[in-house]
């Protein structure tokens, strides 16, 4: 067997980290880092979008969804079907593709699996969700493709000079998405009676079933807008990541830790913990090591937990969405 | 009374001998139908399909149909272990794959103990460089492509600096050290080094690095997935120096997932369904029309594995798992020979494999050929 070789071949002038020329002046560091903030930033927006579900989801019913990624997964399929075998544009796929999400992921997974198994106890549900994330991916591969498929980008590919950075426009319209929904879910959870009553149930659904808030309904409307949010993540995504059975596995996990470092408990702190690790995880690929970049956000949250285990945002004992 | 006696068993001899003659052979075809491999090895395996069923309507070897098993390996190295050890239970006559290098190589000892022929899809330059005697290419290996890429580089992009970008796994590993080989020998400088994951989905960091190593061209050596990842992040940050690759770059299963992303990327293919030989175009027709999609150099690798199974069986005359692998040996196969061969092929000693390959690049949407290079034993260099 040939052995691997851990060192620098003769001729390999640099590896893994950037190490810039040294004629390359400082307008040009700062350009690389313009951009990978920026990319950085894309990447975390659609991680905060997934992360809020996770948050959204424990605070109003205990939820803890270990499919979430996959929720991320199908949506990306939904729309392909829309497309490619109804012949429904673009942006008409997203919109079918979010509202099929609203009734598969929101409704239905909240009758079918959530309120049989929540009965029994969070652990019981959270195994649960594991076995739905397997079916989803097993499903996927089964009735479309167990290869990677085309997926259309947002925008065509040009390039918005910022500070002497090339930025890729959609890498600005993805954070420009991802920052509009979270304005528009802060606004209708602080700004609205429904918002409001949401936040009562999170709080004290005894107390809110007494003052004669819908709790179900409220829970119900929880899992609604996390199916929202995860089909829109789809669609931000996908023009990455191309849409694949497998999308699910690594975003799931990094939306988990986002939702874990931003603190479990608070929307802010899930929007916090997605923005943070997408910035990070791009730093460290470049400036770092990519061989390592995938044990970065986990060493980040070692050391939250370690340092703060209610997460950077999150507060001790208190559930509020 | 013995009239009857000696035509009773007569026809119970015969019965017998068409039954042993006509009862199917076994194929075993371990590849990675899931995970990172699934683009690659879903084409070997339908290449292997299509290839066996045309053999079989004509009556099958030696008057024998093919019987393909199938086992995936989920590209998982110690599934894949298990899956050959499973398919080696089952006796198999020969064994197709698996695709990805990494794969091969944690496996092929078990194919080479039962002493089964294995005909696979790794490109890796030390899969033959083992002693191995029943492992076969369907492809070049790397030791014999990087030449032929390196001089393209000097000759006709005339670049003095590139930057690599290589898939973190056996295939990439080989690739890379053998490309590095090569530039070095030819005074061309790596100004960086990038190394990427198998399965990586975001490559906003990696286009990042590569622009600033301000390269003349970048080398792009990662499997297929990646590959359109990568092409498509690149066109996204708008960087616009020539993409240079192998046919893991170039297939067509990378440019229907790039899409126009994929536009301008070029080096060099030593198989394609886009090359301008007649006996592939009819291969790539009925292969369209049988599964759906356009196949890639894989498709071909398994399907002219088979052929050329079936081609040096006929040719021994008999089912004799260990007396394939020697034939194989220094075997040549001409079109003329065996039309399922597509194009002139020969095996080493080592089980590498040597014909004539091709410059291609993308040019709206579309694998076009642009030079032929002839078939190795010549001067590389």
């Amino acid at each position: 067997m040939q052995a691997v070789s851990s060192g620098c071949p003769a001729g390999v002038h640099h590896r893994a980290g950037l190490r810039p020329d040294p004629l390359a002046g400082h307008d040009a560091l700062m350009a690389d880092f313009i951009q990978l903030l920026v990319a950085g930033l894309a990447t975390g927006g659609i991680y905060a979008l997934v992360a809020i579900g996770f948050t959204l989801l424990w605070q109003t019913s205990q939820t803890i969804n270990f499919a979430q990624g996959e929720f991320v997964m199908l949506p990306a399929f939904f729309m392909l079907v829309a497309m490619n075998w109804i012949g429904v544009p673009f942006w008409g796929a997203v919109v079918i593709g979010i509202l099929i999400s609203v009734v598969v992921l929101g409704a239905a997974f909240k009758k079918l699996l959530v309120d049989p198994m929540l009965r029994h106890g969070v652990l019981p549900l959270a195994i649960a969700t594991m076995a739905l994330a397997l079916f989803m991916k097993e499903a996927v591969k089964d009735f479309y493709s167990a290869e990677a498929q085309p997926f259309p980008p947002l925008a065509a590919a040009i390039n918005v000079n910022i500070f002497g950075a090339a930025v890729a426009l959609q890498s600005l319209i993805v954070v420009a998405i991802a920052v509009g929904a979270v304005v528009a879910l802060q606004l209708f959870l602080t700004r609205t009676q429904t918002g409001r009553r949401m936040q009562a149930t999170a709080q004290n659904p005894v107390v809110a079933r007494i003052l004669g808030i819908p709790v179900e309904r409220m829970i119900l409307l929880a899992f609604v807008i996390n199916a929202v949010l995860a089909a829109l993540a789809s669609a931000l995504v996908t023009p990455i990541y191309l849409a694949k059975f497998s999308n699910g596995e690594y975003l799931g996990m990094a939306a988990f830790i986002a939702a874990i470092v931003g603190g479990f408990n608070q929307v802010r702190g899930a929007i916090v913990g997605g923005l943070l690790l997408g910035v990070v995880d791009n730093f460290a690929a470049a400036y770092l090591s990519a061989q390592y970049r995938a044990a970065i956000p986990l060493v980040l949250l070692i050391v939250v937990i370690l340092f703060r285990p209610q997460g950077l945002f999150g507060r001790v004992e208190e559930r509020t969405v | 009374m013995k009239k009857l006696m000696l035509a009773a068993a007569f026809a119970a001899l015969t019965a017998t001998a068409a039954f042993a003659q006509g009862k199917p052979v076994t194929f075993a075809f371990i590849g990675e139908l899931s995970g990172a491999g699934a683009v690659s090895s879903t084409n070997f395996r339908d290449g292997a399909l299509m290839a066996i069923d045309e053999i079989n309507a004509k009556g099958g070897i030696l008057g024998r149909k093919i019987d393909l098993k199938q086992y995936d390996t989920q590209t998982n190295p110690g599934t894949a272990r298990s899956q050959m050890q499973k398919a080696i239970d089952e006796e198999p006559y020969l064994i197709l794959g698996p695709i990805f290098s990494g794969i091969v190589k944690v496996s092929m000892a078990l194919a080479a103990q039962a002493e089964i022929p294995q005909i696979m899809g790794g490109e890796a330059s030390d899969l033959t460089q083992q002693g191995n005697a029943y492992l076969f290419r369907t492809s070049f290996g790397q030791q014999m492509s990087m030449p032929k890429i390196a001089n393209y580089i000097r000759d006709t992009v005339k670049a003095k600096s590139v930057a690599v970008v290589w898939v973190n796994n056996d295939f990439g590993k080989g690739g890379r050290d053998n490309f590095t080989k090569e530039m070095n020998s030819r005074g061309i400088k790596i100004v960086a080094d990038i190394s990427t994951e198998s399965g990586q989905t975001d490559f906003a960091a990696d286009v990042v690095k590569a622009k600033s190593a301000n390269a003349e061209a970048i080398f792009v050596y990662t499997n297929e997935e990646e590959s359109a990842r990568f092409l498509r992040e690149v066109r996204k940050q708008g960087l616009n120096v020539p993409l240079i690759g192998e046919t893991t770059l170039l297939g067509q299963k990378v440019i229907d997932l790039a899409g126009d992303a994929a536009n301008g990327a070029r080096g060099h293919v030593g198989l394609s369904a886009d090359i301008p030989v007649p006996a592939v175009q009819e291969f790539k027709t009925k292969f369209n029309a049988r599964f759906k999609y356009v196949p890639d150099h894989n498709g071909i690798k398994g399907y002219t594995g088979v052929y050329a199974a079936a081609y040096a069986t006929t040719k021994l005359g008999k089912f004799d798992s260990k007396a394939l692998a020697k034939s194989l040996h220094g075997l040549t196969i001409t079109p003329k020979d065996e039309p399922g061969i597509l194009i002139e092929t020969t095996w080493d000693e080592k089980g590498d494999i040597d014909r004539i390959s091709y410059i291609a690049e993308v040019i709206n949407g579309k694998q076009t050929i642009t030079g032929e290079l002839p078939k190795l034993g010549k001067a590389t260099q």
